[in-house]
């Protein structure tokens, strides 16, 4: 019956084609959610602007030109051997090489600002979250709360997130497609990054980089809460009487998706740190 | 399987269970089934190729004009059907991909997470080493000394010696469909993921010796091509006075010299940590893969536009002959391509932006990457300004160009974007990626290389191909792209990630229906393209251009016969100018035999190729099976060969005078015989490949 409703949806939806690509894109940076995505999809929205009056010129003049100039029109000019003229020489490189110059400050400013490892301005101090990519799961420890989840990111709204990655495994990589990213987690190296939701919601997140397997279900959402709906989480979770002892930790490393996310009530300390030594030792 | 006794030792790690048959037996799921079906098509396409050989009674003709030839002519043509056949399985691969998807949204599929992960890295792996490369050196074999007014390339035995390299990785690329399976970690193989510790299987080797033999045939070629475009040119063919095309294939020898070692050294560092416990790119024990990452890109991006710069030499010959008039901005376009070539290696850490690195380092290479835009978008409006005033005929290489100029600006649209840093954050690794490079190499690569598939044809076969399969193919390319890519970037946007065997919205469907529809399409052009060749062979009576000047051409490459003989020219000829050809027709007679002609001295056939590529080939199959007697047999034929072949001094034989004599006159008999063209008729029977000179 849901298949039968969602085919006849689908052929209703086939004249919309356009719109209902739209609702794709609002899994995206059109549909951002915090400061750093909003900020750079303003940065995608100028550069593509200005890409339209650099590609826009050759989609007109490639088939207006090939279109006049055709063999069968005996009224277009035909000057076989000219090949040379210093002002489109000029036209064809300064522009161009101006336009190359205003992004590249553009593009400066931007990778400065828009940094990952850059802190966010804010009143309040960061969270700190520390995420470590697993065969095919992330574990994101909360060292400040001493609590810690498997394939789901609470975070607060309106305050700045300061994400600490390693790999316990291959390499991997953090996306939050409205939230920020990428950035790789590489096993016994740390990368950082920071982000922050502007309003409260469920944003999905994955893992981009091929690891095995499970990989296509290395998916987790991440659920913005106001202030006070976050700490009653956290103290909800560390209730819950399920801390990650020696079984739990072992069955994190085996590789597998857990089919529920998981919630542990309380983490040994410097498991971060631990993890990123235990992933140079020799096998 | 016993583990004891000599069996272990002969056949190394291989068992009954490698063998896709049989997994198919014990399990058999779509998806097995599918693995199996592929080994028996490449089964019976061998035994089928093989029977048919022996039922026409052509291998002593295959081994001796063929196989073992040092003719850059034949060579040339070799590697281009090696890449016809190459990229027959690796878009067929990319379907199956497409159906994948479509099919698996919150669904498992018809393909298990292995089969696909296998199938994405030997559609990547091949179409860049094994359909691109192959396609274009065939091209720049074939062409570039015809151009240069040469007998052939430079070092002829090592040509061949490159092409059996090239031609054997390509074997073991199949055999990994037949025996054992395929690498899971991607056409660029990251470590760790393809270290011992993940995955201890054969697939990684099989990657890794087949990059290695097709790296080392690169290399070679490059070298070759190099020295030949530097120390062969004819009389008067100054660098500032050499086609386009060769300007190109230059940069794109010059990149593949500097640009193939370090992959070659990658791979090196990856099988000594695989075979011998080293930790270059280990998690443990001070093992990095970052260098990895590093030492792959710098030459992955280099290697770019090894792809892209003779598809760009091909669209200058094209645009010009077909507008028939002189190339704008010539100098121009030689300051471009060389500005290209050098800012490739500038860029390549764009590829890793997300590695962690600082804001100043991505800044820099964000902005280098930029940078590429410029000459690039120089080029485009230098072939727009070559039509501007001309007479622009639309043929099917004609007709790839325009498509490729348009169709790149868009690829070069959201190459910009993904050049900033911040931007290729959120779309990195994602659909966009996907969409991007294809958007890039399809008209890049692609495009150039069925141009000129299309345009020098006749010249190397002596009659044209069919125009109207030739154009339902062309629209088949164009159509099925944008159909399968285009959706690409709005998933990618949307954050789906690459390498994904399975969705997880519904939402995503739609534009998973149009991207597989596309893939189709793309398959149906690639079934027209054989369509045409088959159309083209029956009806080619019709269609001969023996004289050799199909499209009023304007290099020499046009002014001999078609098919050229296999000395190429009689008498060397002298060049004064750029479109030597095009001048003579219009000053004076092109097609006056010389006073006398000489005897000329061309390399003898050699075994040596062969030999090198099948030993080569078998010492990479024992390394991946950990068959070491196979391995060390393989090298010492290789050492020994290359030993014996150094002692052999009987190399050339002679082309006696007399006989180039009646060669050259039956062609001149057929010149004064054929009815000049004017350029309406060129796609019809009436051409005879005799341009009619007007001016």
């Amino acid at each position: 019956m849901k298949a039968l409703r969602s085919r006849s949806r689908l052929f209703a939806m086939l004249p919309l084609l356009p719109l209902s690509g739209c609702d794709a894109l609002k899994l995206g940076v059109m549909n951002h959610a915090g400061p750093i995505a909003a900020s750079q999809w303003h940065l995608y929205v100028i550069v593509g602007i200005v890409l339209v009056f650099v590609a826009g010129p050759v989609l007109l003049l490639t088939p207006l030109i090939a279109w006049h100039y055709r063999l069968s029109n005996k009224q277009s000019a035909f000057r076989p051997k000219w090949d040379f003229s210093w002002t489109l020489e000029g036209f064809i490189w300064i522009p161009p090489t101006g336009i190359v110059i205003g992004l590249g400050f553009l593009l400066w400013h931007y990778t400065h600002t828009l940094d990952p490892y850059r802190p966010i301005a804010s009143d309040q101090p960061a969270l700190e979250v520390q995420a470590v990519g697993l065969d095919w799961k992330w574990l994101f420890i909360y060292p400040d709360q001493r609590i810690a989840t498997v394939n789901q990111l609470f975070i607060p709204v309106d305050r700045p997130v300061h994400i600490s990655l390693t790999s316990g495994t291959v390499m991997q990589a953090l996306l939050i497609p409205r939230l920020a990213g990428q950035i790789y987690a590489m096993a016994g190296m740390t990368t950082q990054l920071n982000l922050a939701a502007s309003r409260s919601g469920v944003y999905r997140g994955e893992n981009t980089q091929f690891n095995g397997d499970g990989f296509q279900n290395e998916k987790f959402n991440v659920t913005a809460l106001p202030s006070d709906d976050f700490d009653r989480w956290v103290a909800a979770v560390r209730a819950s009487s399920h801390p990650l002892d020696a079984t739990a930790y072992a069955g994190l490393f085996r590789q597998s998706s857990p089919p529920q996310p998981i919630v542990f009530s309380s983490v040994p300390q410097r498991l971060f740190q631990n993890i990123l030594a235990k992933s140079k030792e020799p096998r | 399987m016993t583990t004891q006794g000599i069996w272990p030792a002969v056949l190394g790690r291989l068992d009954w269970h490698e063998l896709p048959f049989v997994r198919a037996w014990e399990n058999p799921t779509a998806s097995e089934i599918i693995g199996a079906g592929a080994a028996l098509i490449v089964i019976i396409g061998a035994v089928f190729v093989v029977a048919l050989i022996t039922r026409l009674g052509k291998w002593r003709y295959l081994w001796s004009e063929w196989l073992t030839s040092l003719d850059h002519k034949k060579i040339g043509i070799m590697y281009t059907v090696l890449a016809f056949v190459m990229l027959s399985r690796a878009l067929i691969e990319a379907v199956l991909m497409r159906m994948q998807q479509a099919a698996a949204i919150d669904n498992p599929g018809f393909l298990a997470p292995d089969h696909f992960a296998q199938l994405f890295s030997t559609h990547g792996s091949i179409m860049i080493f094994f359909m691109a490369m192959p396609f274009l050196v065939g091209l720049i074999n074939y062409v570039m000394p015809l151009q240069i007014g040469g007998r052939d390339v430079a070092f002829p035995l090592l040509n061949s010696i490159s092409l059996w390299l090239t031609g054997g990785a390509a074997g073991l690329m199949m055999a990994s469909l037949v025996i054992g399976e395929f690498s899971t970690g991607g056409w660029s193989s990251y470590p760790p993921y393809t270290e011992l510790a993940f995955n201890p299987g054969v697939g990684p080797d099989y990657w890794i010796w087949a990059v290695t033999l097709g790296s080392i045939g690169s290399t070679l070629t490059g070298i070759n091509f190099a020295v030949t475009i530097y120390k062969m040119r004819c009389p008067g063919m100054h660098l500032m006075r050499m086609p386009l095309f060769v300007w190109t294939a230059l940069c794109t020898s010059i990149l593949m010299i500097f640009a193939m070692p370090p992959l070659t050294v990658a791979t090196a560092l990856l099988a000594l940590d695989r075979y011998l416990g080293f930790h270059f790119f280990t998690n443990d024990l001070g093992g990095n893969m970052m260098n990895y990452a590093n030492l792959f890109w710098l030459f992955g991006h280099p290697e770019v536009y090894i792809l892209i710069l003779p598809a760009f030499g091909v669209y200058s010959e094209v645009v010009s002959t077909f507008s028939s008039k002189e190339l704008y901005g010539y100098t121009s376009l030689v300051l471009a391509t060389a500005a290209i070539a050098l800012l490739s290696f500038t860029v390549w850490v764009h590829h890793f932006f997300t590695m962690g690195q600082n804001a100043d380092i991505n800044a820099a290479f964000g902005i280098a990457t930029m940078t590429i835009g410029v000459p690039t978008g120089v080029k485009i409006y230098d072939w727009i300004w070559t039509m501007f005033r001309g007479e622009v005929r639309f043929t099917v290489p004609m007709l790839y160009s325009l498509a490729f100029m348009m169709t790149f600006v868009l690829g070069g649209f959201t190459g910009i974007l993904l050049a900033f840093p911040p931007l290729d954050y959120l779309v990195h690794n994602t659909l966009f990626l996907v969409a991007h490079f294809h958007n890039m190499l399809i008209p890049g690569l692609l495009y150039g290389m069925l141009a000129g598939y299309h345009y020098w044809f006749p010249k190397a076969f002596g009659f044209r191909l069919n125009e109207k399969w030739g154009r339902i193919s062309f629209g088949c390319w164009v159509i099925g792209f944008y159909l399968a890519f285009m959706p690409l970037y709005v998933l990618g946007a949307a954050g789906v990630a690459r390498r994904t065997q399975g969705m997880f919205d519904p939402i995503f469907r739609p534009w998973l229906y149009v991207a597989g529809v596309g893939a189709l399409i793309l398959l149906a052009a690639l079934g027209a393209l054989f369509i045409q060749f088959w159309v083209s062979i029956r009806e080619r009576d019709a269609n001969r251009v023996f004289a050799g000047d199909p499209w009023d051409g304007r290099g020499l490459e046009w002014s001999i016969a078609a098919p050229p003989p296999e000395y190429n020219y009689a008498c060397i000829p002298q060049v004064h100018d750029r479109d030597p050809f095009f001048d003579a027709k219009r000053n004076d007679d092109p097609y006056v035999p010389p006073a006398s002609y000489d005897a000329i001295e061309l390399p003898k056939s050699s075994m040596t190729g062969p030999v090198i590529g099948v030993a080569g080939a078998a010492t990479a199959f024992g390394l991946v099976w950990h068959m070491w007697w196979l391995a060390i047999i393989g090298m010492l034929a290789i050492i020994a060969t290359v030993i014996a072949r150094s002692f052999a001094r009987d190399v050339h034989r002679i082309i006696p005078a007399d006989e180039i004599e009646r060669t050259e006159r039956r062609w001149l008999r057929a010149v004064a015989e054929a009815t000049p063209i004017v350029r309406e008729v060129e796609m019809t029977s009436a051409n005879q490949g005799l341009a009619e000179v007007s001016e």
